[in-house]
């Protein structure tokens, strides 16, 4: 059983990740930034559970979906609303968006737009771990439309061979993009896809953090310990469209959305702590309204930041020295 | 053989070997000084790699330094840059490059772009080292010419070694490189024997060398097309016509001084390249000679390259596909009839 502390805290990241989500909403509809968002409102439970049970040595790699991953590793919340909204201050200096960054700083391996394409990186940042003998554990995050990319299952399959000390973080929201699973999918459990690569796989409810805080944590003592790979499917709902543009309905009811959102995992964690009597309805109207606020100011800064200045950078094409990491 | 052989500083004593020996050698010198370089492919620990390149290093360094992989191109590169990432330095090996295109997408939108898209977070350094040439008996899979497709992607750094010497400096140039290097092997070269400098014997990367100085016309060329380009520059010699041959070694950033250098000099340019001409390296460097010395040319630049066909199998075809060296004397002889050379 998790600690009261680590149980709010939880709770409080969630709230911030879905106020990010919702800030970035705003944002685009008002057209103050660039590009299209993909919303994680609904799936927060994943990136809170998964990253609570790291340590801060240990690796994620993310994907277009990742603004909820790199705020549960410790993302400062400034530098990631400037990437988004192409300001020179971001993560990438306003090159990459939010689809594109990386910052060893804070375990970032990267995320990038080509769905699955951070999957082999996750796994072979699980290489040099074992290579050198260190005891990093690796997360990838990906969805249940990645699951079918050729490239995946070369990097599960090694995975499997050399028993690398990574876990697959598979966000199962049922549509990819707008396909659902069933039509995209011939297997009703993605989880088998690890026993097909010889190691374990799991399905589990990915709106119970707590769930996903306590499989991540087994997967990953695992894998520091040597025993390889785990496969973590992660059953959840994507609450909005695709992407900014999408209302997410022409292809799944409202029925559908609504039951999903009575599974929310704020809510789940929220009533819960009531129940056990850690938690009052003010307190959670506290948290929420502090997150908010927090984030408000936020984006006030990053509003004002300055956009890049005009200019081609030949110079950042290659590095010209190794980039000290860490 | 191309000349000079040696083009770098040397500090030790200097031995012949053949370039697959001159890899080998590098791979081994470097993994003895760098923990971190590790090498992976498939075929390279028991088998020592489809062309021997790799032979005996799973013995002197242990499996966890030579991995034979599974079949799985896209996802071999895509664990290197991973590794790369997470501070490591892996050598890949990929057999054919007909097959680096499974891995275009890791090579492409990742290896080449993650430095600048990070805003300079992250770092690449890896090598990529893979095998070209169009010789018959490969056919369309196993017999490409395709590192002209490469020169499109702002971030990849490539090299193509013509000597042994080179093949040690630039690769080891490669290993160091902070970023992700694409290694392009002639098959016919493997073999050729030269002096290679024992030690440290770094060639730069981005520097291409002037093999044969003359004063009638420059060819700008690399790789296995140095060779031909040097056996038609004797029998020109006979005719009066004094060539001078740029080797580029480096497709990407290309030595742009040196072949404008060259150029500038003779006035006359002939750009010959293995692969194919479309869209290709030889018509970048085209470009680039005519957009800096359209005035002082005395006549047209003139491309030789393959032909646009995929590569065939059979002798015959694939010697009418790639440029042999009376083509290139013709060629040559052509252009100073028409252009009144020397």
């Amino acid at each position: 059983m998790l600690d009261t502390a680590k149980r709010k805290t939880m709770l409080r990241q969630m709230i911030l990740i879905r106020a990010f989500e919702e800030k970035l909403e705003e944002l685009y509809q008002r057209k103050a930034m660039f590009g299209s968002t993909h919303s994680y409102r609904g799936q927060e439970a994943i990136a809170v559970g998964v990253c609570s049970a790291l340590q801060a040595t240990d690796l994620i790699a993310s994907y277009h979906r990742g603004t909820g991953h790199l705020i549960a590793k410790g993302a400062d919340l400034y530098t990631l609303l400037c990437e988004c909204m192409g300001r020179a201050d971001g993560y990438s200096k306003g090159r990459g968006g939010k689809m594109h960054m990386g910052d060893m700083g804070f375990g970032f391996i990267g995320n990038t737009g080509t769905v699955g394409g951070t999957v082999p990186t996750a796994t072979g940042a699980a290489l040099a771990a074992k290579v050198r003998g260190s005891k990093e554990v690796v997360i990838s995050f990906f969805g249940d439309g990645a699951a079918n990319q050729g490239v995946v299952h070369e990097a599960m399959n090694m995975a499997g061979v050399w028993k690398l000390p990574v876990i697959y973080v598979c966000e199962n929201n049922q549509y990819a993009m707008t396909v659902s699973l069933e039509k995209s999918t011939a297997v009703k459990q993605l989880s088998v896809r690890g026993q097909a690569y010889g190691f374990e796989g799991k399905t589990i409810d990915g709106n119970d953090v707590e769930t996903v805080y306590e499989a991540t944590q087994e997967a990953a003592a695992k894998g520091r310990g040597g025993g390889g790979a785990t496969f973590l499917e992660c059953v959840t709902y994507r609450w909005d469209g695709h992407f900014g543009g999408d209302p997410g309905t022409g292809y799944r009811s409202k029925e559908e959305v609504e039951a999903w959102k009575q599974k929310c995992p704020i809510k789940k964690l929220k009533e819960k702590l009531i129940q056990d009597g850690h938690l009052t309805e003010q307190e959670f109207a506290k948290i929420s309204a502090d997150v908010y606020a927090e984030l408000d100011e936020v984006a006030k800064r990053a509003e004002a930041a300055p956009l890049p200045k005009k200019e081609v950078d030949l110079g950042g094409v290659y590095a010209a020295t190794e980039v000290a990491h860490g | 053989m191309a000349k000079p052989m040696v083009t770098g500083e040397t500090q030790g004593a200097v031995k012949e070997l053949r370039m697959q020996e001159a890899l080998r050698e590098t791979l081994r010198y470097e993994m003895a000084r760098d923990g971190r370089v590790f090498v992976m492919g498939e075929d390279v620990a028991l088998f020592g790699g489809a062309y021997g390149v790799t032979r005996g290093l799973l013995q002197e360094f242990g499996e966890s330094r030579v991995l034979d992989t599974p079949i799985s191109e896209a996802g071999i590169i895509g664990l290197a840059v991973g590794a790369a990432i997470n501070g490591m330095r892996p050598v890949v090996e990929i057999q054919f490059c007909d097959l680096l295109p499974l891995a275009m997408d890791q090579l492409a939108s990742h290896a080449a772009r993650y430095h600048y898209m990070t805003g300079g977070r992250i770092n690449v350094p890896m090598v990529v080292r893979s095998k070209f040439a169009t010789r018959s008996g490969g056919g369309p899979s196993h017999s490409s010419c395709n590192h002209g497709a490469f020169i499109h992607f702002p971030g990849l750094k490539i090299i193509m070694p013509t000597t042994p010497a080179d093949a040690k400096g630039l690769l080891l140039s490669a290993i160091r490189d902070p970023n992700p290097v694409l290694c392009f092997e002639s098959h016919y070269l493997y073999g050729v024997r030269g002096p290679v400098p024992e030690g440290e014997y770094l060639v730069p990367i981005g520097k291409a060398v002037v093999r044969r100085e003359g004063k009638d016309l420059t060819i700008v060329t690399c790789g296995g097309m140095v060779l031909k380009a040097d056996a038609a520059a004797d029998l020109l010699k006979q005719k009066g016509i004094d060539i001078e041959i740029v080797d580029l070694r480096s497709l990407a950033p290309l030595d742009k001084e040196t072949i404008i250098d060259s150029v500038a000099k003779t006035k006359r340019a002939f750009v010959l390249d293995e692969g194919p001409m479309i869209g290709g390296l030889s018509a970048e460097i085209a470009a680039m000679i005519q957009e800096n010395l359209f005035s002082d040319l005395k006549g047209p630049v003139v491309r030789i390259g393959a032909q646009p066909i995929p590569p065939p199998h059979s002798p015959p075809l694939v010697e009418a596909m790639i440029p042999d060296v009376d083509q290139i004397v013709d060629a040559v002889m052509r252009l100073a009839e028409g252009g009144k050379l020397p």
